[in-house]
């Protein structure tokens, strides 16, 4: 009896214990990556979150132009070269040749990439008279927020490996826009072939791109499966298949990354940080990110309309408790809407200061009353430019206690939150940006411009004529000093109006295991696994 | 015989009528819209809304609007999930075989582990090796499940890195959900490695399995044990005795088989304890089953899942319950017909 009883307890520990070693080219033959939550669509162009960018843009997709992650520089992609005219109005587009489109269960593209694809995928979000501008909802935030749609006024086709983008006005981060996670080149065959079969929205669910990965499959809360692009025009050395393990509890993501259940993870919390570091077989990549955190007030309420409230509160609290408590310390303190890493980075600028007093008397003098009470939203989800809102929240509660203010902390679930916000329904706010693009104008145009209201970019729901007008200038002109020198105005204004107050620019970080080949940390937007592969 | 099945039938039937008559007051219990909670589809406009309030009755009285429910119910319309969008019934059959999967192998380990070990405890009764099988069964007991997962987990996955934490089956694995029982689909799903896949099936069945299993098993030691001892203290044991067999012969002939017996109707009584837990461990292991999946209903305020789930989960159990009372009643005739279980 007793010698049985072994067998089986041993039987079970074995059977658990050899499926590690056994195969061990299957298990090198896929990358699994815990994400931490699910994307909103399969196409980037409708949502600016990172889950979505992160899901879709570097591994269906493939833009007209790419970041080099390393120098920041705008490199070839599918348009292998480019050429401005003297008045920096006209781009010309030379497209690259033989570039395929995914084979799929559901589409086989007849055709390789060409000029109607590019013209597709612009007009797509640029006019409202196209075919697919309703489909899915008909708002595109990104290119809604800068208002890229207004200023270009022809996309045409000179041949079918050549394309002519017209502006209206000069505008020097144009390329560099083109160059973002949202600008992906979809198939304009894939979007005919829909319509006829009556079936258009399936082009946001059902992606075909040309990408260094083919979409295979995607379950809600569970996971996306994707499996190699055989034809990728770049011929990366990636994975046979990558799987996205949706897995919203960091302290889980971190876990399955030491049992080696996933290979590399989303924004490990600020407390993992250390753990990781000290495991020999995980690597830590870390660059200071281009992103701020902030505390926006909804400047259409009274009484944040009035400036001086709005200088008051920023009084009241002490940035640097928030920074220790809140990012222990892997984050830098923000005076400006810029991270150190922009070139338009002004060292000098103006900062506010912890003053309780001032800030009290700020509020008596503007005629708020004694027993005013405000909410703080704090956003539900795990960013790196605010890792923990709730508890940043908490801590804004008390400062804004001793200027005698009574703050209450409303939260919702991620996509009803965004939704209130975007209704105005909030007091004050506490979200953040990671920019798609180095270039300055992607903080300034997308948080703060009038332009950025309707698109649900403008938490603070600020328009200011001057403010606008400034960033038009700054961005007609190419002298890079011209440039710095109308953002340190920028700045100045803010400084003045407070419509939100920066707090924080963090780190960017990625958890991954050594055995991951190829992965690299990219201060740009979202997650790349083309060219990412496991050592066997 | 055919009286007892009667009775049966009437009793589960009624069991389920009130189940079904609690899911449907939960539809007003919970806060929000009731055509909402019923039917888990917000109406875009006024129009959308009568035609929907029309179809579930709203404008009659409870009993009508209960009956109606009563009639979606059977015919398989349960709603839809207000956060996925999803239909209902899909969503459950697709969790609940995975909880059942997990209950049974936990099921399964308290069996085979546990009455082997309950035996021997009761043969060597009032001996060391019984003191010693005692206290470990009880102090197992009376592990809290929730712990006790954890620090499996931490041994076992985090320490010694020999079993996954997460999951059925290591994603890189294209298995399609065609039966929701993980083992059958691997056998279904062509262009994988049978062998291998099955393994790291196992693997990840491990730790959740002995995390569930092994309350079940301790309990099955006490309750084998028991039974054990009361039937060595039978007079045709002595009378067994004195005809001259040996000890392993009194075992084999006498006590295995009439111990046997009193175990199962309190087995029945386990399977409720045992779903419990799995629902529980479920979700420290994201084990996608119907606690993982309830608890996420519970944090998106999804109340139509919740509505739904409660009533799978609550039907389940009593069926489970029921047949095995039968079972009981079919194997051992002699027990009276109106006796209740006990523990």
């Amino acid at each position: 009896m007793r010698g049985k009883l072994s067998a089986i307890c041993l039987g079970l520990l074995l059977i658990s214990g050899c499926g590690r070693n056994v195969e061990h080219t299957f298990y090198t033959s896929g990358v699994i990556y815990c994400s931490e939550s699910n994307p909103i669509t399969f196409n980037p162009q409708l949502d600016t979150s990172t889950t979505t960018a992160d899901a879709t843009s570097h591994q269906i997709y493939d833009k007209l132009l790419v970041f080099d992650p390393d120098t920041g520089q705008i490199t070839p992609s599918l348009a292998s070269s480019w050429l401005i005219s003297e008045d920096g109005l006209t781009y010309t587009f030379q497209l690259r040749k033989n570039v395929k489109f995914h084979t799929t269960p559901y589409f086989s593209p007849s055709r390789n990439f060409n000029a109607d694809d590019v013209i597709f995928s612009i007009n797509r979000w640029r006019l409202a008279s196209h075919p697919y501008h309703e489909v899915s909802g008909g708002q595109y935030p990104y290119f809604d927020s800068i208002g890229l749609a207004d200023n270009i006024e022809t996309v045409e086709r000179i041949n079918g490996y050549r394309i002519e983008i017209t502006l209206k006005r000069r505008d020097s981060s144009f390329l560099a826009n083109l160059a973002t996670d949202f600008s992906v080149i979809l198939s304009a065959e894939y979007g005919d072939n829909l319509l006829v079969k009556g079936v258009p929205h399936q082009i946001d669910i059902k992606p075909i791109g040309t990408g260094p990965y083919i979409f295979q499959d995607y379950r809600k809360d569970r996971f996306i499966r994707y499996e190699r692009n055989e034809e990728h025009w770049k011929q990366l050395n990636s994975a046979q298949a990558l799987v996205f393990d949706i897995t919203p509890r960091s302290s889980l993501r971190l876990a399955k990354l030491i049992t080696q259940e996933c290979d590399a993870t989303a924004f490990p919390a600020q407390t993992e940080l250390d753990v990781i570091r000290t495991n020999d077989e995980l690597t830590l990549a870390e660059k200071p990110g281009l992103n701020i955190g902030f505390w926006a007030f909804n400047t259409e309420k009274a009484p944040f309309n009035n400036p001086d409230v709005r200088r008051a509160l920023a009084a009241a609290i002490d940035k640097n408790t928030l920074l220790e408590a809140v990012y222990f310390d892997s984050a830098t303190r923000a005076k400006t809407l810029l991270p150190t890493a922009s070139w338009a980075y002004q060292n000098d600028a103006d900062d506010t200061a912890y003053n309780p007093v001032l800030a009290r008397r700020l509020l008596s003098d503007a005629g708020v009353p004694p027993d005013f009470s405000m909410t703080i939203w704090a956003m539900p989800v795990k960013r790196a430019y605010n890792p923990n809102a709730t508890k940043m929240a908490e801590l804004i509660q008390r400062y804004l206690q001793d200027v005698g203010i009574d703050a209450e902390i409303v939260t919702y679930d991620w996509l009803t939150f965004r939704k209130r916000l975007q209704d105005g329904e909030h007091d004050s706010v506490l979200i953040g940006w990671s920019a798609d693009n180095g270039d300055p104008d992607n903080f300034y145009r997308p948080l703060l411009s009038c332009g950025a209201i309707p698109s649900g970019t403008n938490r603070a729901m600020w328009c200011n004529q001057d403010y606008d007008r400034l960033l038009d200038e700054a961005i007609e002109t190419n002298d890079i000093d011209e440039r710095r020198a109308i953002y340190q105005q920028v700045n100045r204004l803010l400084f003045e109006q407070q419509p939100l107050v920066p707090i924080a620019h963090a780190y960017r970080y990625q958890a991954y295991r050594n055995e991951l080949n190829g992965m690299s940390i990219n201060p740009f937007g979202g997650v790349k696994f083309g060219g990412v592969s496991k050592t066997e | 015989m055919i009286q007892v099945l009667l009775r049966y039938v009437v009793l589960f039937t009624i069991t389920l009528v009130v189940l079904c008559a609690m899911s449907f007051s939960l539809a007003y219990l919970f806060p929000g819209d009731v055509l909402e909670n019923l039917t888990g589809i917000s109406p875009q406009n006024e129009f959308q809304r009568a035609a929907i309030a029309r179809q579930l009755g709203l404008e009659q009285n409870y009993f009508v609007q209960f009956y109606y429910y009563l009639e979606r119910l059977l015919a398989g319309d349960w709603g839809y999930s207000s956060a996925s969008g999803l239909p209902l019934l899909e969503e459950v059959s697709v969790a609940l075989p995975a909880t059942i999967e997990l209950s049974t192998y936990a099921m399964f380990m308290a069996i085979v582990v546990g009455i082997p070990l309950g035996y021997y405890a009761g043969v060597k009764c009032y001996s060391t090796t019984d003191y010693t099988l005692n206290s470990l069964s009880i102090t197992t007991y009376s592990f809290p499940v929730f712990w006790f997962a954890l620090v499996l987990i931490l041994v076992f996955s985090l320490q010694l890195d020999v079993a996954p934490i997460s999951g059925r089956l290591s994603l890189l694995f294209d298995v399609e959900s065609v039966t929701g029982f993980i083992m059958i689909d691997i056998l279904l799903a062509d262009n994988i490695d049978h062998g291998l896949a099955i393994r790291d099936a196992l693997s990840h069945l491990f730790l959740p399995t002995v995390a569930i299993g092994a309350i079940t098993t301790a309990a099955m030691v006490r309750i084998t044990r028991r039974s054990v001892i009361d039937v060595m203290q039978r007079p045709y044991i002595a009378a067994a005795r004195s005809r001259g067999l040996s000890s392993w012969q009194i075992f084999f002939r006498h006590v295995i088989r009439n111990a046997l017996l009193p175990i199962l109707p309190l087995m029945a009584i386990q399977i409720t304890t045992l779903i419990t837990n799995a629902m529980i461990v479920e979700t420290l292991f994201s084990w996608p089953g119907i606690g993982n999946w309830l608890l996420q209903a519970i944090y998106q305020q999804d109340y139509p899942a919740l509505r739904v789930g409660m009533l799978a989960v609550s039907a389940l159990v009593v069926t489970l319950t029921i047949i095995v009372d039968l079972f009981n009643r079919l194997i051992d005739p002699s027990r009276d017909r109106f006796e209740r279980g006990t523990i």
